[in-house]
């Protein structure tokens, strides 16, 4: 299980990084590697150069610009992991942060990098999509960038521009307070690719209504996917079992479910159902205080 | 390429092919043979070694990537020949191994975690090691070597202790 | 019989004195080694389930940087002879590399040698093989047909193995019996899985013409096979015993790897190294393990005691013979459990087909057997509304039984079954273990608990290969032992075997300086090579505690009463006369000779040696294994292992009711294997074992298509237990000697794993009872739980 031969630049800036791109038609950004260098090792992906992009300067970091916190492309997931700006801003994707991978995989895989390869069970593409984020990206034509929601094409497969280098990604955040968390997967080991998975943040009033909703599906489908009409539909309710049971009907019915052989179907399609609804009553209770 | 990697606090000069894992690296090139191969894909963790100071996979890395970082690999927690650290003891004390082939990994993640956190509870331990598989022992006496090893890091009280 | 024997270092809480040099990275394992001029070996596998090789062509490989040779299998096979077949089937031949015709999805068709292995893996790519798809066979009932497709046609048909056996009055039970009841299980294709690969280098030297092999072993007659298959004397073959082991639990046995890279450095001149990457071990390292459907007729009386039961067991063995059928023949030896059936009648069927290849597998087919057993005690229960304990306790051996004599042949030597079930009892305080489960259930979960009362045989002889291959005559099986005194009073002893992680030099360190009362750090222990090696088959069929054990005590013993001699010597009276205390030598008139004295007498007075006494203190022993000495009879009933060790598994689990993932909330396992030499080691055997066990019944197989493609080629497919899917596991112990063995001890080495996938399946089956579901085939994967689950209570509520 060698890696095929390749060639190796480390450029020192983006703009040489986005020109060797341009200039290969089989070249590869690397960032932490902890999903391309085993398709490397099982020859399933061969670049012919491999552009390093762990030392330009200004695509690592952590920092709230607005309504919104920007992650660098290249911070590693650890480091998001242990960001107080994350725990504080971004609750659900610290809630999130601990399932993707084991430890020594997240303090050398990088955010941009499981948003880049847009695994369909990946967590950080599911948070971003669910909180109706943004990524950004820079190739020799300038810059660019796109919502969540259009970035993510299919399994390992984005709109990203070729010859793109995928620069930073941003979240929102929520203002106000009384804001809960819930995620949950069903996977065959804790730190394996989810079956599927959910993600789910709300905001309550003081009487403990809903008065926003957010709530993603991953694993089960090509890409992670946002639950609009149910988080729509919970928006004004008490986010009660039975309002969470009834707003999911619908959505989970029209799933795109993607069919392997790790799971039916059926499985897929129940099991969404399933973790959305504790996903929401995790999220339901953290907002009111209530330990899940 | 030449490449120039900071291991266990030496610098070596290597000349490898880009493809050449760190992994491989340390093993052909350094003969440093501590850190294990087992899957070659990310999953087993035998091949842990620190950079700078945190558990990865050496597998997945390739050599070229490493320059720039300190490395660490198990033959650096012996405070010197023939002598063990108190981590490494703990394990030798709770039998926390069988055939051995895991265990530098299992140790360097030790190592990280106790620096971490001196007194963690047994889930924490449990999830510490979770990413670096193990066949013999069911974890179990890993698990109490890792207790063991933090129990008497705290009476060492001593930054150096390992 | 239940006294504990009064040890000073045997049982102790002592170290593992192996661990060192593991801790510090030191171990030296196949992957460390790298000799001058070492080549590398990338192989070709085939891209078809079955076929015929048309046309091979390696000349684009050839060209390509630092290749060094391309060898197929038409010229392999001129060179070395077939790889040995343990059944009589001489037309199911096996050579390392495929020879004419695939057999299996990744079979080894050519060897590329190049400088590096990154090089060879390139030049892999660029060998072109012509191939013509031929028909396949996948599944066992359809290979067992005569009209499916035989893997070899010389052979005639897919079956190597069809033989019934009975043992007792079957029929006339049957008929004398109050009910009766049918099941069937099936145990999916898995394997130990080590974490380190099988791994080979082999060194042919042209001068002194002999091959120098280093291996990551455990197999026995390694050595011989080689020299067989290479047309080499025996002693031109040294494989090295110093080499650590990472893992094997019965699997490392890589002789088709070990052929090839023997057979390439004596073409080549050169070291050659093949250690199997991860995605070949899986694929095609030819080291899966049992693949069986078991079909079990129970009949059994309204007091719940069974009578008899037939069993049928019809195992895929794969595309070659291997060791699969053998796997059907070892649980013969333990065919009751550890029940009073009367009469067994057992037919065994191995086929071939188009997978990869089984090997030895910890436990060898006792495992799945134990789960088939178990799980008709647990229906037989079920069917009579009786306790899944109390209905074992009915049929248990009593401890005033021992030695008992089962109807297959085999003489179980000791067990107090119910005590350690009593002990297990108390410990959980099953009446609020069961009140557990049930709060659980009112609270809505799906709660079960899980029971397992299984055997151990250990001290592994082969007395399957005579019972299943009447041309095999084998009964020795011996282990040995050789102990030298240093001129300076210092004591060596060899052992003659690789170990892979179940500390053979603590062995026997302890059991020598338990009988020299000498501390057993003191001793050392060395690993020799296969030509200055004593015979020895190897740490197979949990063995080694009672085999490497005995030899030891033995060789220590005779060592002993070497001094007393020379000591009586001096004294002038008779051997018996003297007392050995501490490696001091005492006379009954209190004079004494010490042991400085005694190594200057040995190794430097010959003048006050008696007569026929040889100089120095250098002892041998070889052992054979005890019971096991005759053949089998004509109504095929054999002893097969002399000790019987015991584990009763007692678990909780609860299921997600919509994930389907299975928590282990509790795991209690009661543990008897007689006197225990190691307690860490015998510890983490028995939580190894579990684990393992916990991934045959819950994660792990190898899944092949119905094209015969092989799903499971990665570790991110084929999932091994990790530490937050282990329970913690409380042992309670128990002793009860072997009175077969030196010093009461039983073999622990496969101990957990073969009760564990009994013990939760019952738990998951008990779980979902209010369902009226059942789960009868492992791994129980938890989407295949959910999907049940979910369908159960979708028809529930129509």
């Amino acid at each position: 299980m060698k890696a095929a031969p390749f060639d190796y630049a480390r450029p020192k800036s983006l703009g040489e990084a986005a020109s060797l791109l341009a200039a290969h038609e089989d070249a590869r950004i690397i960032a932490g590697g902890q999903t391309l260098v085993p398709m490397m090792a099982m020859r399933l992906a061969r670049p012919t150069l491999l552009i390093d992009i762990a030392h330009i300067d200004g695509l690592s970091g952590i920092c709230e610009e607005g309504a919104q916190v920007v992650i660098g492309a290249m911070t590693r997931q650890a480091s998001a992991e242990k960001s107080s700006l994350v725990h504080a801003k971004l609750p659900l994707l610290a809630a999130a942060l601990p399932w993707v991978g084991h430890t020594p995989t997240r303090n050398r895989g990088t955010v941009g990098g499981s948003v880049a390869n847009a695994d369909p069970a990946a967590e950080i593409p599911l948070v971003l999509v669910t909180l109706d984020g943004e990524v950004r990206w820079q190739s020799e034509k300038g810059q660019g960038g796109c919502k969540a929601n259009e970035f993510f094409a299919g399994p390992m497969s984005t709109e990203l521009p070729a010859s793109a280098i995928l620069t930073e990604v941003r979240f929102p955040v929520w203002d106000g307070g009384n804001i809960g968390v819930g995620f949950h997967e069903a996977s065959a080991r804790r730190s394996d690719f989810a079956y599927v998975s959910a993600a789910a943040q709300v905001q309550l009033d003081g009487n403990g209504k809903c008065i926003r909703c957010a709530l993603g599906i991953g694993g089960a489908t090509p890409f992670p996917v946002k639950l609009d009409a149910a988080c729509a539909a919970l928006e004004g309710t008490m986010l009660d079992a039975k309002d969470i049971a009834a707003a999911l009907v619908a959505d989970v019915a029209g799933l795109d479910i993607m069919v392997d052989g790790h799971a039916s179907p059926a499985y897929r399609r129940r099991v969404a159902a399933a973790l959305a609804a504790r996903a929401l009553s995790d999220a339901r209770d953290a907002a009111t205080g209530v330990r899940a | 390429m030449k490449i120039t990697l900071h291991v266990n606090a030496g610098e070596r000069t290597v000349d490898v092919e880009p493809r050449t894992t760190l992994l491989d690296c340390l093993r052909d090139e350094l003969r440093l043979t501590g850190a294990h191969s087992g899957c070659e894909h990310g999953v087993c963790g035998a091949c842990t070694v620190l950079i700078d100071g945190e558990p990865a996979r050496s597998c997945l890395m390739f050599a070229p990537q490493a320059e720039g970082y300190e490395i660490t690999t198990v033959e650096a927690m012996s405070p010197a020949p023939g002598e063990l650290g108190i981590i490494q003891d703990a394990f030798c004390a709770a039998h926390g191994m069988q055939c051995g082939y895991c265990t530098p990994g299992m140790i360097l993640t030790a190592h990280a975690l106790l620096k971490h956190n001196p007194s963690p509870t047994r889930a924490e331990i449990v999830e510490a090691i979770s990413g670096n598989l193990c066949r013999c022992t069911g974890y179990g006496q890993i698990v109490e070597a890792i207790e063991l090893a933090a129990q008497r890091l705290r009476g060492a009280n001593t930054e150096a202790a390992r | 019989m239940n006294e504990r024997p009064k040890f000073r270092f045997v049982s102790a809480d002592r170290r593992v004195r192996e661990d060192r040099r593991f801790v510090a990275g030191m171990g030296k394992y196949v992957g460390d080694i790298a000799e001058a001029g070492m080549l590398h070996v990338a192989i070709v596998h085939a891209p078809y389930t079955a076929a015929k090789i048309v046309s091979f062509d390696a000349s684009r490989a050839l060209a390509m940087p630092g290749v060094v040779a391309v060898v197929e299998g038409e010229e392999l096979s001129t060179n070395v002879e077939p790889l040995m077949n343990g059944l009589d089937t001489p037309k199911v031949q096996r050579y390392p590399l495929a020879v004419k015709h695939v057999r299996y999805n990744g079979e080894w068709v050519a060897a590329v040698v190049a400088q590096t292995r990154a090089q060879a893996e390139d030049a892999a790519e660029c060998v072109d093989v012509e191939y013509e798809p031929l028909p396949f066979v996948i599944d066992a009932e359809e290979a067992y047909r005569p009209s499916s497709p035989p893997v070899h046609a010389a052979h005639g048909s897919n079956v190597l193995l069809d033989r019934t056996f009975n043992w007792g009055e079957i029929d006339e039970d049957f008929a004398a019996s109050d009910h009766q009841l049918s099941l069937r299980v099936t145990w999916g294709r898995s394997s130990t899985v080590p974490l380190e690969t099988f791994g080979v280098v082999a060194m042919w030297d042209p001068w002194a013409e002999v091959m120098d092999v280093r291996a990551s072993i455990q197999m026995p007659k390694y050595a011989d096979q080689i020299a067989r298959a290479m047309r080499l004397p025996g002693n031109a073959v040294r494989v090295h015993y110093d080499i650590d082991v990472g893992g094997s639990y019965g699997v490392k046995r890589g002789i088709k790897h070990t052929v090839l890279a023997c057979y390439l450095s004596m073409k080549l001149k050169q070291p050659v190294r093949l250690i199997e990457d991860r995605l070949e071990n899986m694929s095609s390292g030819d080291a899966h393990g049992p693949d069986r459907i078991f079909d079990i007729d129970a009949a059994f009386n309204r007091d719940g005691i069974v009578r008899s039961m037939k069993m049928r067991a019809l195992d895929n063995a794969g595309a070659y013979a291997g060791r699969a059928p053998f796997q059907l023949g070892k649980p013969i030896g333990a065919i009751v459990g550890p029940y009073k059936i009367n009469s067994v009648r057992y037919h065994a069927v191995s086929v071939t087909s188009n997978k990869a290849v089984q090997e030895a597998v910890r436990g060898f087919g006792q495992s799945p057997t134990n789960y088939a057993i178990e799980t008709m005690m647990d229906r037989v229960a079920e069917h009579l509304g009786m306790d899944r304990v109390e209905i074992r306790r009915r049929n248990f051996i009593r401890a005033d039984e021992f030695p008992y004599l089962i109807p297959s042949g085999t003489r179980y030597d000791s067990g107090d079954y119910h005590t350690v079930v009593d002990k297990v009892m108390k410990h959980v305080d099953w009446p609020a273990f069961v009140a557990e489960r049930d709060r659980l259930r009112a609270n809505g979960a799906y709660a079960g608990i899980g029971i397992a009362a299984c055997l151990e045989p250990s001290g592994g002889n082969s007395s399957f290969e005579p019972l299943l291959n009447p041309a095999n005559t084998t009964t020795t099986w011996m282990e040995s032992c050789r102990i030298n005194v240093d001129a300076l009073g210092n004591i060596t002893a060899t052992i003659h075997t690789t170990s892979s992680g179940q500390g053979h030099e603590t062995l026997a360190s302890t059991v020598i300086g338990e009988v020299l009362e000498f501390d057993p750090d003191s001793i050392r222990i060395v690993r020799t090579d296969s030509l200055t090696s004593l015979p020895g088959n190897s740490p197979v069929g949990s063995r080694m505690a009672v085999m490497l054990g005995g030899s030891c005590y033995l060789a220590a013993n005779k060592l002993k009463k070497k001094l007393k001699a020379i000591a009586a010597h001096q004294f002038d009276c008779a051997p018996e006369d003297v007392d050995y205390v501490q490696g001091v030598l005492r006379a009954k008139d209190g004079r004494t000779l010490k042991w400085a004295e005694m190594v200057n007498i040995a190794h430097r007075n010959f003048h006050l040696l008696p007569e026929d006494c040889e100089p120095g203190l250098e002892v041998t022993n070889v052992y054979q294994v005890p019971t096991g000495t005759d053949l089998p009879t004509a109504d095929g009933r054999v002893q097969m292992y002399p000790c019987h060790s015991f584990e009763f598994h007692c678990i909780l689990v609860t299921i997600d009711p919509d994930t389907g993932k299975v928590d282990i909330p509790r795991y209690v396992i009661g543990h008897d294997c007689g006197t225990v030499i190691n307690p860490h080691i015998v510890k983490g055997m028995t939580l190894g074992g579990i684990a393992h066990g916990l991934g045959a019944a819950l994660m792990e197989e190898f899944v092949y298509d119905g094209e015969g493609q092989m799903m499971a080629q990665s570790f991110m497919d084929y999932l091994l237990p990790s530490s937050h899917e282990v329970p913690q596991v409380e042992i309670v112990h128990h002793c009860t000697p072997s009175p077969f063995t030196v010093m009461g001890q039983k073999g622990s080495g496969e101990s957990g794993y073969l009760g564990a996938p009994a013990a939760i399946s019952g738990a998951v089956n008990d779980a979902v009872r209010s369902l009226g579901i059942r789960f009868n085939r492992l791994p129980m994967r938890m989407t295949a739980i959910s999907d049940a689950i979910a369908e159960a209570k979708s028809k529930q509520s129509n």
